[in-house]
Parts: structure tokens; C-alpha cells; sequence
């Protein structure tokens, strides 16, 4: 069934979104991710344009993060005081990114740039979340005790001035590097259409040193206000937030993402992550294939004035 | 002196038409009418396409020239004109980067042309040029003149290419008809992306490969239904718009949630 997306101005099939919505849905619950950073990269595969990928797809985080964070709330796993000042940075970093977005719009590099961003991050991340789960895995097939890093209770973050206390995380940090964080979110969220847990968690766990239990739903709660400030914003000054398009995947993903939850009770850890990094390289290699393989049109159309 | 003679001769001769306009030495001057039956067009969302007609006529034509078919009729349908940008990638490192650009004013957004046959039968080279007629010969104004004139000329034919690529630009050969000796009917293609706004019909007449007159009428193409007033809200109240995107969104989280609980 066909049905044609006011802002992308495409004729699409209503059951391959839903079916993309579902099937990171699906992921996003097995994993505890939001799925921004597998939904843009899959709009722009299925030809819509990277700026409304982008802007629908931080409207399609709202929905996913929204829910999760209603069960962390009900389990009190939410440090509001810590997400309130990720919250502030990120409103910073996100008006950044926006400004960012609609410069290299005009400039025509947009669609590079964020391909380029995809490959790049994605890569790393995925990278070292791969190495860091075959090691696991094989420690623990041979037997050994899994060996957790001693943390050390003072790297040079702990030392910054400006400390504030976050009861609920049992920490006593500086602001500036949680602001720091927050904004660097903001500015990825703002670009790519991505909620950034997929990097804020390992930040919040190796960085700051945040308890695991609060992680999560911390990140979901600062993920929510900075995806809702980018979507704003994105609809008032590009006006390149598709509904109809946020609809279609939103509903197969909260659907979705309840099976995935399931899923992923009955594998273990080291097994998930390994998938989850098979998964961001594989969608790395394929955007990272495009922008080498030539081509069919080497000219472009845009045209200006009134959009 | 030559003035008044000129006047003289000319009033004479309009004296002469008047009162015997059959036998008159000049023959009457042709012209062309075109008439469109709505001079607005809803399409829907779901627009895949069509055929436009439109009928037209011929003034005072020479049954002789028409019984030879030495009439030609050209029928345009023009879409809005926009500034346009044309970009070419290039490779940078291995990937593939927008470079080089150019930038033209008023391009339309798009271009169906209908004839009585193919056009290099109709008339010169030239005459397409100078009446800048057909998507090939259509003047593509560069916003910055100063350009290498050999860099215009790339981007102009991509410019075209990529148009006629997407169905925009297009020509439907024997797509007008002569129905009687003076009526004619053109059917142009609208494309499924045709842009909404003013778009303006023009009909051309040739006698013998010579451009005798043109007539145009305008058309009003815009988008109806559900989606369209979506795209109306998404930008004249955009800020409204981005709130009501969060609600959903934060909506169908929580709907989500109430459905699936499980704790």
C-alpha cells in the first residue's frame, strides 16, 4: 500500500516503514538503544532525503526514548538532577548542530557530511565495542573469572573545578564535563538524527564513572528533551520533519521494540554486543561504500528560493 | 515624404479590405487562440501522472497552406520558474564530493512541449533559439554571467538532462493534432512531480517554418488532500507544527507503553 509523505514529497510503502520501524524497534528493545542511529542511515538507503532522515528520525527517538523512560521512572532508576544538566548542555550543542545543518545545506555538502559522520562514528564505536566482546567472550570460554577493569577512582575528569553532587548517582563530579558531554550529544542529535545513547552510555559508564543501574535511564530522559528541542527546531527553520513519515515508524517501533526486550532476556551480554557491533559496522561499511562507489548522476538539482 | 505616402497607401488598402475583404491583394494575417477548459487543476497525493489537453484554433488560416499541412503548431506548458542550483561531484580522495556549481535564475520547473511534428521539421534551428523554444533550446539565464562560458554550457546541458531525466522536461511529438482545418488539440504530459503553482501554457504558429504568431493562458496546478495541508501547516506554522510532532511522538511512546506493559 502507497501513500505519499507531505515533507519528503515521495510515494512510499506504508508496510516496508512499518516494517523498518518494527525491526529496529525490535533491536532497540534487545539492545537498550534508541534506534536513531539505525533509522536515518535505513531512510536514506529507501531514498529519503538525508535532511528529513535527519529530522524525522530525532522525532522517531522521542517516541522510543518517551517509553523507556516511563519504566525507569516507575523503578526510580533516573538521576533527573544529572540528565537536567546533560539536558542544558545539550540544548547548547543541539542549536549548534542546527545552525551547522542548514549552513552546509546551502554549501550542498550536507548529505556528504552526515555520511561521512555515520561512517566515522559508527566505525569506532563499532569497532571497539567488537574487540571489547570477543575478548569477553573468549575470557570467558576459557574459564577465566571475567577480569573488570579496576576504575580508577581518580582520572584527570575528577579533578576539573565546579563539582556538584548527584545523589541519586552517588557522585561528586565537575559540571563541566557532563555539559561537555551533553553538548556533544546535542550537536550529533541535531546532525544526524540520532538520540546518541549509543555513545552517552559508555561515556556515562567509563567517564564519569556513573553507576550502571542510572545509566540508561538517565541517558533516555536528557535523549527526550534534547531530540524534542531538535525536532522543533529542525520543523521551524529547515521544515523538515515528515509526521506522517515519524508516524509510520514509530508505531511499528513500540511495538517492535517489546518482542526485542524479550529477545534479549534469554542472550547473554558479551553475545549482544558482539551483535550490536556486527550490526553498526555493517551499517558503517554500506554508508561508507556509497561514498566511494561512483555515482549514476553525477549532477544534482536544488533548486532555492522558496522551498 | 515617405511618411504620409506610407499612410496614404495603408489607408487605402484597409479601405479596400473593408469593402471587399474576400478579393483583398494582402491575405489576411493568421493567428492562434488557445483556450483552457479550467484555469486551475487539483491534483492528489497519489497523482501518478497525466495527460493535459488543451484545444485550440487557428485564425483566418489559408485552406491552401492547410490542405498542404504546412501549418506547424508548438504547444508549451511551463512550469513556475525558480532559481536552480546545478551541482557536479567530483572525486575527492576516492569520494565523491559536490565541487563545482552553478547557479540559474528563473529555470522552470518544468517543461512540456506537444508538436504537430518533430521540431527540426518544423522550422531552423535559429528561430527555436531566438524564440527560446524547446527544452534544448531553452535560454538557461546564469545568476553569474561572468562564469567560463564553457562551464555554463556543461551545467545547462546537465541542467536539461537531469530535467528530462525526472519527466519534467519533456516532448510529446504529434502530440497536437489538427482536428478541422482550424481547430487543433495538444495533449502535454504532466509529470508526477509536476510542481504546484502558475503554470503558463503557450501555443506558437508556424506557416511554412515561419513563426507567425503565439498566444498563451495560464493554469493554476496546486496540491489537494490530506498531505498537502500537512505541508501547508509544516511551513506556515512551523513552530506549532514541531510541537505537535513531539506530542505524537511522546503520544505514541506512552500508547506504546499502556499496550505492551509488561512490569
Amino acid at each position: 500500500m502507497g501513500i505519499y509523505l507531505p515533507i519528503a514529497e515521495i510515494s512510499v510503502n506504508v508496510f516496508v516503514l512499518l516494517a523498518m520501524g518494527a525491526a529496529v524497534g525490535f533491536l532497540s528493545g534487545m539492545f537498550g538503544v534508541g534506534g536513531g542511529f539505525l533509522i536515518t542511515p535505513l531512510l536514506i538507503f529507501y531514498n529519503i532525503p538525508p535532511a528529513i532522515a535527519v529530522a524525522t528520525g530525532a522525532n522517531q527517538v522521542i517516541a522510543s526514548s518517551f517509553s523507556g523512560v516511563l519504566s525507569h521512572m516507575k523503578r526510580g532508576t533516573l538521576d533527573f538532577k544529572l540528565g537536567g544538566v546533560l539536558l542544558a548542555g545539550g540544548i547548547v550543542g543541539s542549536t549548534g548542530g542546527i545552525f551547522v545543518f542548514a549552513f552546509l545545506r546551502r554549501l550542498g555538502q550536507l548529505d556528504l557530511f552526515i555520511s561521512l559522520l555515520y561512517v566515522v562514528l559508527l566505525g569506532t564505536v563499532g569497532g571497539l565495542m567488537l574487540v571489547e566482546s570477543v575478548n569477553a567472550l573468549r575470557a570467558t570460554r576459557s574459564g577465566a573469572a571475567p577480569v573488570l577493569k579496576k576504575s580508577g577512582q581518580h582520572n584527570w575528569i575528577h579533578r576539573l573545578p565546579l563539582k556538584m553532587r548527584f545523589r541519586a548517582s552517588k557522585l561528586f563530579v565537575s559540571v563541566i564535563p557532563v555539559l561537555g558531554l551533553g553538548a556533544g550529544i546535542g550537536f550529533l542529535s541535531s546532525i544526524m538524527g540520532v538520540g546518541g545513547g549509543f555513545i552517552m552510555v559508555p561515556a556515562l559508564i567509563y567517564l564519569l564513572k556513573v553507576p550502571t543501574n542510572v545509566v540508561i535511564g538517565t541517558s533516555l530522559f536528557q535523549i527526550i528533551f534534547t531530540s524534542a528541542y531538535t525536532t522543533l527546531v529542525h520543523a521551524t527553520t529547515n521544515q523538515t520533519v515528515d509526521v506522517v513519515l515519524a508516524f509510520l515508524l514509530m508505531a511499528g517501533g513500540v511495538a517492535g521494540a517489546q518482542y526485542g526486550a524479550k529477545a534479549g532476556q534469554r542472550l547473554r551480554g558479551e553475545q549482544l554486543r558482539a551483535l550490536l557491533a556486527l550490526l553498526v559496522l555493517a551499517v558503517a561499511i554500506r554508508l561508507a561504500i556509497d561514498l566511494f562507489v561512483t555515482p549514476p548522476n553525477l549532477y544534482s538539482l536544488t533548486a532555492t528560493g522558496l522551498n | 515624404m515617405r511618411g504620409p505616402k506610407a499612410f496614404a497607401t495603408a489607408i487605402l488598402l484597409s479601405l479596400l479590405a473593408a469593402a471587399v475583404p474576400v478579393k483583398a491583394q494582402t491575405p489576411p494575417v493568421e493567428g492562434i487562440q488557445i483556450g483552457l477548459s479550467t484555469d486551475n487543476v487539483s491534483i492528489t497525493a497519489g497523482f501518478s501522472g497525466a495527460d493535459l489537453t488543451i484545444f485550440g484554433s487557428l485564425e483566418n488560416p489559408d485552406p491552401l497552406v492547410a490542405r498542404q499541412g504546412r501549418y506547424d503548431v508548438i504547444v508549451v506548458l511551463e512550469g513556475p520558474p525558480r532559481p536552480v542550483v546545478v551541482r557536479r561531484k567530483d572525486r575527492v580522495l576516492g569520494v565523491w564530493v559536490n565541487l563545482e556549481s552553478e547557479t540559474f535564475e528563473n529555470v522552470p520547473m518544468s517543461y512540456s512541449v506537444a508538436t504537430t511534428r518533430p521540431l527540426q521539421d518544423i522550422t531552423e534551428p535559429n528561430s527555436y533559439k531566438q524564440l527560446s523554444l524547446g527544452a534544448s533550446n531553452l535560454y538557461m539565464q546564469p545568476a553569474d554571467a561572468g562564469d567560463n562560458p564553457a562551464t555554463i554550457e556543461e551545467f545547462t546541458a546537465a541542467l536539461r538532462s537531469r530535467k528530462t531525466a525526472t519527466g519534467l522536461y519533456s516532448e510529446n511529438v504529434g502530440g497536437v493534432q489538427f482536428l478541422s482545418q482550424n481547430l487543433f488539440r495538444a495533449t502535454v504530459r504532466l509529470a508526477p512531480n509536476v510542481p504546484v503553482g502558475t503554470h503558463k501554457a503557450r501555443a506558437f504558429l508556424f506557416k511554412s517554418g515561419v513563426f507567425i504568431k503565439e498566444s498563451s493562458a495560464q493554469l493554476e496546478i496546486r496540491k489537494s488532500g490530506f498531505e498537502q495541508s500537512i505541508f501547508r501547516v509544516a511551513h506556515n506554522y512551523s513552530f506549532l507544527y514541531g510541537v505537535f510532532a513531539i506530542s505524537l511522538a511522546m503520544l505514541t511512546g506512552w500508547l506504546g507503553r499502556v499496550i505492551f506493559r509488561k512490569d
